[in-house]
């Protein structure tokens, strides 16, 4: 660890060596005095490369002064300063080489040096080179940040040269990556370019590929005749075909003078209207002119008449286009660097496009989870028990509005969230209870009714929240903790939150698989389910059973509700938005099967991903075909995915 | 046994009277015929509410008879609607587009006329071109065929999907749920060639009658919605009063059951469906000119439901429950939601109607289906004395929940 | 009995989730006469009807019907009771929001398509029909009740008369005994009887004093396979048959 330090300050010494200790920048300001006045862009490049020449060690300074603008001369003796405010009428003057204080200076005997924006830009540029070799680290990775952001041609050799002396690693390698693309940008020798673009092949960073496609910009270009040596052409084009159309084909010669512009219809519309005489134009009647060939007729005998422009007939543009070779031409004009830069753009899109199926099945993965959470409560309520709750969205919304409702409480995020998990689950547990022994309890065996009741309840609760919160969205704000992303590289990244989800849904189906087979409840739930009379029996009591096992489906929505309120907004239609999908994903399950509710949403996830990434345009599409999908589904598979068969499936 | 059609259904002519006395009543009381009594806006309600009456009916048919609970028919009730309003919106529009381009020096050809149509009409998605669904607007016969063409196929494809997978129950219920969802969303789209959000507007106004009041036209619209209704009703009570009737009931309790008499359930059961279709069809193409702008909002799954939860409060199974259920509904949230009912002051709170009539509703509905599964059609029983028979066995029927015996083991 | 072969059910097997239900059972039936399926339970006779009806769809064998010998595999279960196999089931299903007349009515061998019957009005000669098979079934007083309001025996007579206004050529006909009192049962036999003079009928029965009543040839299923065939008598005398049912 010593050694390293010894090393680096052995190696910090040898760069700050490059520095003449001796030399002063007055002079060399004297020298440029009056361009540095002037302040132009056209002319500020000499004086720039002087201060930058000199290696006086206050040069930085100076270009630092001038940028910010607290670079003065004396009037008197010409004489240049760095200038602090003492008040608004003096100014304290500092020597840039000795940094000494020169007393103060009125500001009428003192002129300010204003450089404007183009010359500080220029400034700028020049300050990097210093930058990039300051003792302090945290320049150094400015002046990187900076040539990231403002890539030059200039900054090529300085940053070349400030690897060398490089010791902070992480700094030397983000140099040695950026060296390479602005070589691939700017180097003026091919192979040079070329090797930097096949280091760079196979890099994932959209900083690479926004350095290889501006090299692959194209132009249209139409030639006459053969198309000239020394063009670097990237495919030659037939007007009519996919690429070019005929119609842009004859713009690019019309926009090149090398053809007359055709006439549009609107033009032949408004020039026969100027030329009506008479109410005929070209010696045809004004009111057979709803037709097209007349209207052809009578612009022609206008044009024969030298009163309009001649009409551009198809077969003229036709005609036009034969003489000319048409042909999209690279803007940079080697053939070797635009080649290589195309093999390396196809293997960096191949890379991409593994990464971004990669990418679209974690988000399918998350969309998955959302949905499995969604419907896991209806897992149990409809899946085990048979009872078709409509009113499940709701609870899913009560969650998420009982989560709300803690955060007014609790300012502290993940304190609140772990409030509102369990008391969720109480508030709709506590619902769900409610609803089972008023509604529910006498509509067993009555499935539609219980779809209907249920119905009346689902709209009653929506309009109660309306009438609660109001219709404008609620925020449920997730701990500090899960903003952010997981980023692997450009391509792939996804957020903490819906990690979070995934692992909630995980847990979720720890939690169903243990109280359904390692609970006195679940196997009490299994034989309510399987047959009443026998459990009731056995001593169970089915009532007291099916309370519980419809309480515990209402708390698990509840639950859901929290984290699907993390990431979607709250308002009353919150579970509204999701019944549908989650009916449908335990029906593409399969019912009563806890396996076939994760397929389902694994399907119904990844279809609904898998179509938007077709057609990324449109989610409702992808909504639209993925519900026909399903119809669809259902004809190979009535009973979903994971179908319980035989007999045993009551049919 | 054997009496005529009529005989053997007293209530079909009780209905009709009640109906022609209604028309009448409306008639004599309307703006435009009568001493203006009522408002066109009112009239147009009461039409709009005699279509929703005959959706009803249908969806009494294939719900209180048949036994599929249908959450898609609003659906076909859209699809009427647009079909229509497809027709309307460009011969309005042809009309307007007609009016200004005569004022240009040089008359329009017929491609220019198609085209400032298009971009009138389309303009506000974007485009200005006709999609290949608007190939027929021009043609009112052919819309007119489609009105039922087009929720028919739907509902024959669809049905012929799910009845042949052998989908029932809740199952059925929530696959025509989402195929509403579906159609909603698609007709969501800007590009669905039905102006996405915005929907058909303006049809109100009917092409080439500008000079006729809106009076008038809403009282057309009453007199056919009204036929309308009268004939459906009479084609459904006719359906169901023979032995098809009796097969389609029987499907209702006992799919098996009939199957194994020899009849292919699945036929009846798309005849039914689609035919409904057809129906709902014509009820949305009759309602929509009387709204004035249809958009895929109508057609979302809640309105489906909505459609169930009028037939139920009006007692499913019997044809004229269900009309009553739909009038009594509708008519209600109007009132409710109209802010004609003053708000109840409870010294601590203000009950609003407008806040808390989907709660009423709601549980009000709960509490139909809870304790007076017959609904309000139930009462005309309390009133004839009619006696429910005293059922040994599976409770099956219209009142206990269809296939019951079947999904319970599911 | 006749020789004309009815139904030939040959090397039949059918499997539920591994368990095999039916294990390459043949059985024939003739074109007239009674025949008693018994057996224990899980033996596979309720599977066995739902394969002949067409519900079950079996695995492997084949399933011959009628003098052309057409194969009722793949057929839909309407199309089998198009074909004249009218079956009764445990419980009795009758629709019950329905009148007996209406329900006699709707099981009547007519056309089924949905057109034919929904421009279908009955004539003199169904209506005959029905009276004729009220009569036969004793349900005369109680044509204009709903059929929910008989008493269960009643139910279960009402079915078989709509079994037999299907006419069919085959009764399938499961456990029509049960729950029924001794008169009635005795009614029961008379009829199924009766009917096996003009057609097939297969009871699938639990109950051996009804099977004895029925004095029939008895066929005993045991784990999907025909046990044994034959007699009541000599069935009864088998050492097999004992052990797996009689003897428990």
């Amino acid at each position: 660890m010593k050694l390293l330090l010894l090393l680096g300050l052995c190696v910090l010494a040898q760069v700050n060596i490059a520095w003449a200790d001796d030399v002063l920048i007055q002079p060399v300001l004297q020298e440029q005095r009056e361009t540095i006045v002037k302040s132009s862009r056209k002319t500020i490049g000499p004086a720039i490369d002087a201060v930058v020449a000199s290696k006086a060690p206050a040069a930085q300074d100076v270009l630092q002064a001038w940028v910010t603008k607290d670079m003065w001369y004396r009037k008197d003796d010409g004489l240049f300063f760095r200038a602090e405010k003492v008040d608004s009428k003096t100014y304290r003057l500092i020597d840039f080489d000795t940094g000494a204080d020169m007393g103060t200076a009125d500001k009428s005997d003192i002129k300010q040096i204003k450089p404007n924006s183009g010359v500080r830009a220029m400034i700028s540029t020049a300050l990097v080179r210093f930058q990039l070799t300051d003792p302090d680290p945290t320049r150094r990775m400015e002046a990187l940040i900076a040539i990231e952001r403002a890539p030059e041609a200039s900054l090529l050799a300085p940053l070349r040269l400030s690897i060398e002396g490089e010791i902070d690693p992480d700094i030397a390698a983000r140099k040695a990556r950026i060296e390479r693309l602005l070589t691939i940008a700017y180097d003026a020798d091919t192979p040079t370019r070329v090797a930097a673009i096949e280091d760079m092949a196979g890099d994932l960073g959209v900083d690479v590929r926004a350095t290889l496609n501006p090299l692959l910009v194209t132009d249209l270009a139409a030639f006459p005749g053969a198309i000239p040596e020394g063009v670097n052409v990237r495919a030659e084009l037939k007007p009519g075909d996919d690429v070019l159309s005929i119609a842009d084909a004859y713009a690019l010669l019309v926009d090149g003078d090398l053809a007359p512009p055709r006439v549009s219809g609107a033009d032949i519309r408004n020039a026969l209207a100027a030329n009506i005489v008479d109410g005929k134009v070209g010696g045809i009647s004004v009111h057979t002119l709803s037709d097209e060939f007349q209207r052809a007729r009578a612009y022609v005998a206008l044009s024969e008449a030298g009163l309009v422009p001649p009409l551009v007939t198809a077969s003229d543009v036709e005609a036009s286009l034969a003489d000319y070779r048409f042909a999209e031409v690279y803007q940079v004009d080697d053939p070797a660097v635009t080649t290589a830069a195309q093999d390396a753009l196809t293997k960096i899109e191949l890379k991409v496009g593994v990464n971004q199926a990669i990418d679209l099945g974690l988000d399918a993965l998350s969309l998955a989870s959302i949905y499995f959470l969604a419907a896991i409560g209806l897992a149990i309520t409809f899946g085990v028990m048979g009872v078709i709750n409509m009113a499940h969205g709701e609870f899913i919304m009560m969650g998420a509005y009982t989560g709300y409702v803690v955060q007014q409480f609790i300012p502290d995020h993940t304190i609140s969230i772990l409030v509102a998990l369990p008391l969720a689950f109480t508030v709709t547990f506590g619902a769900g209870v409610l609803m089972e022994r008023l509604v529910i309890r006498w509509l067993y065996n009555r499935p539609l009714e219980t779809l209907l009741a249920t119905f009346g309840i689902s709209i009653a609760l929506q309009q109660l929240a309306k009438n609660i919160f109001g219709t404008q969205a609620r925020p449920l704000t997730s701990p500090g903790w899960l903003d952010g992303a997981l980023v692997l590289n450009d391509v792939v990244s996804i957020s903490y939150i819906r990690i979070a989800i995934f692992v909630l849904a995980l847990l979720f189906l720890g939690l169903f698989l243990f109280i359904m087979r390692r609970t006195r409840l679940g196997l009490e739930t299994r034989t309510v389910t399987q047959n009443r009379a026998m459990a009731a029996s056995m001593g169970i009591n089915p009532d007291r059973v099916n309370m519980l096992t419809f309480g515990l489906g209402s708390g698990i929505a509840g639950v859901a509700g929290v984290a699907i309120g993390l990431f979607a907004k709250v308002t009353s239609e919150l579970g509204s938005d999701y019944i549908v999908q989650s009916f449908m994903t335990v029906v593409v399950g399969g019912v009563g099967n806890i396996w076939g509710t994760l397929a389902g949403a694994a399907m119904i996830g990844g279809l609904q991903k898998g179509i938007e990434w077709m057609n990324p345009s449109n989610t409702l599409a992808a909504q639209t075909y993925m519900i026909v999908f399903i119809i669809i589904f259902i004809q190979f598979r009535p009973r979903g995915i994971i179908a319980l068969k035989g007999r045993a499936a009551g049919d | 046994m054997q009496r005529s059609f009529v005989a053997r259904n007293p209530s079909v002519l009780i209905f009709l009277a009640c109906l022609g006395l209604f028309v009448l009543g409306v008639t004599v009381l309307s703006e435009a015929v009568g001493n203006g009594f009522l408002s066109t806006s009112f009239v147009k309600t009461l039409g709009k509410t005699l279509c929703l009456a005959l959706i009803a009916v249908a969806m009494d048919l294939v719900w209180g008879y048949t036994g599929i609970l249908s959450l898609g028919h609003f659906a076909f009730f859209g699809l009427g609607g647009y079909m229509i309003g497809m027709w309307l919106m460009y011969e309005r529009t042809r009309d307007i587009v007609a009016t200004s381009l005569a004022e240009a020096p040089i008359p329009a050809t017929v491609t220019e006329i198609q085209e400032a149509i298009a971009t009138q009409i389309f303009g506000v998605v974007g485009s200005n071109e006709f999609p290949l669904v608007w190939s027929f607007a021009d043609s009112l016969v052919i819309q007119l065929i489609l009105v039922v063409a087009v929720p028919g196929l739907l509902a024959l494809v669809f049905g012929w999907l799910a009845f042949r997978a052998r989908v029932t129950g809740v199952y059925l219920s929530i696959l025509t749920q989402a195929m509403t969802l579906a159609l909603a969303l698609y007709l969501f789209q800007n590009d669905s060639g039905l102006r996405g959000n915005n929907g058909l507007s303006g049809l109100q106004n009917l092409p080439g009658l500008d000079d006729v009041p809106q009076a008038l036209v809403s009282l057309w619209f009453f007199w056919a919605s009204a036929a309308a209704l009268g004939l459906g009703y009479l084609l459904a009570a006719w359906v169901v009063s023979g032995k098809f009737g009796s097969v389609i009931r029987g499907i209702r309790d006992n799919e098996a059951r009939v199957r194994f008499l020899g009849y292919q359930v699945e036929v009846y059961k798309l005849v039914i469906f689609a035919g409904t279709a057809m129906i709902s069809g014509i009820a949305g193409a009759l309602y929509y000119p009387q709204a004035g702008i249809i958009n895929p909002a109508e057609i979302a799954p809640i309105a489906s439901i909505y459609l169930a939860v009028w037939v139920a409060i009006g007692g499913r199974g019997r044809l004229y429950g269900a009309v009553i259920g739909a009038i009594f509904v509708t008519l209600f949230s109007s009132l409710f939601t109209g802010g004609q009912v003053p708000d109840v002051n409870l010294g601590f709170y203000t009950v609003k109607w407008v806040d808390w009539w989907l709660i009423v509703l709601g549980l009000s509905f709960v509490l139909v289906t809870l304790y007076a599964p017959k609904g309000i059609g139930g009462l005309f029983d309390l009133i004839a004395h009619r006696t429910h028979p005293d059922r040994h066995g599976a409770p099956l029927g219209p009142d206990m929940g269809a296939l019951q015996e079947k999904e319970a083991q599911e | 009995m006749s020789s004309t072969r009815l139904l030939e059910v040959s090397g039949v097997s059918v499997s539920f989730d591994g368990f095999r239900a039916i294990n390459n059972l043949s059985f024939t039936m003739p074109s007239h006469g009674l025949r008693a399926i018994i057996g224990p339970n899980g033996a596979g006779k309720t599977t066995f009807m739902d394969i002949v009806t067409g519900k079950t769809k079996p695995d492997d064998g084949r399933i011959t019907w009628g003098e052309k010998n057409i194969s009722l595999r793949g057929m839909s279960e309407a199309r089998i009771a198009r074909e004249g196999i009218g079956r009764k089931f445990q419980k009795p299903t009758v629709f019950e929001d329905q009148t007996v007349h209406q329900n006699l009515l709707m099981a009547q061998r007519n056309k089924r398509g949905p057109l034919a019957v929904l421009f279908y009005r009955a004539g003199g000669k169904d209506l005959d029909r029905v009276n004729e098979l009220a009569a036969t079934i004793g349900l005369t007083d109680e044509l204009a009740r709903k059929s929910g309001e008989l008493s269960h025996g009643q139910k279960q007579w009402l079915e078989i008369g709509m079994l037999l206004a299907q006419e069919p050529r085959l009764l399938l006909v499961d456990e029509p005994a049960a729950g029924m009192t001794l008169a009635e049962r005795e009614r029961t036999t008379a009829l199924l009887v009766e009917a096996a003079k003009t057609r097939a009928v297969v009871v699938v029965e639990h109950d051996m004093d009804f099977v004895r009543r029925l004095n029939c040839r008895v066929t005993v299923l045991h784990e999907g396979s025909v046990l044994a065939e034959g007699s009541l008598d000599h069935v009864t005398s088998n050492q097999q048959v004992i052990d797996v049912y009689l003897g428990r």
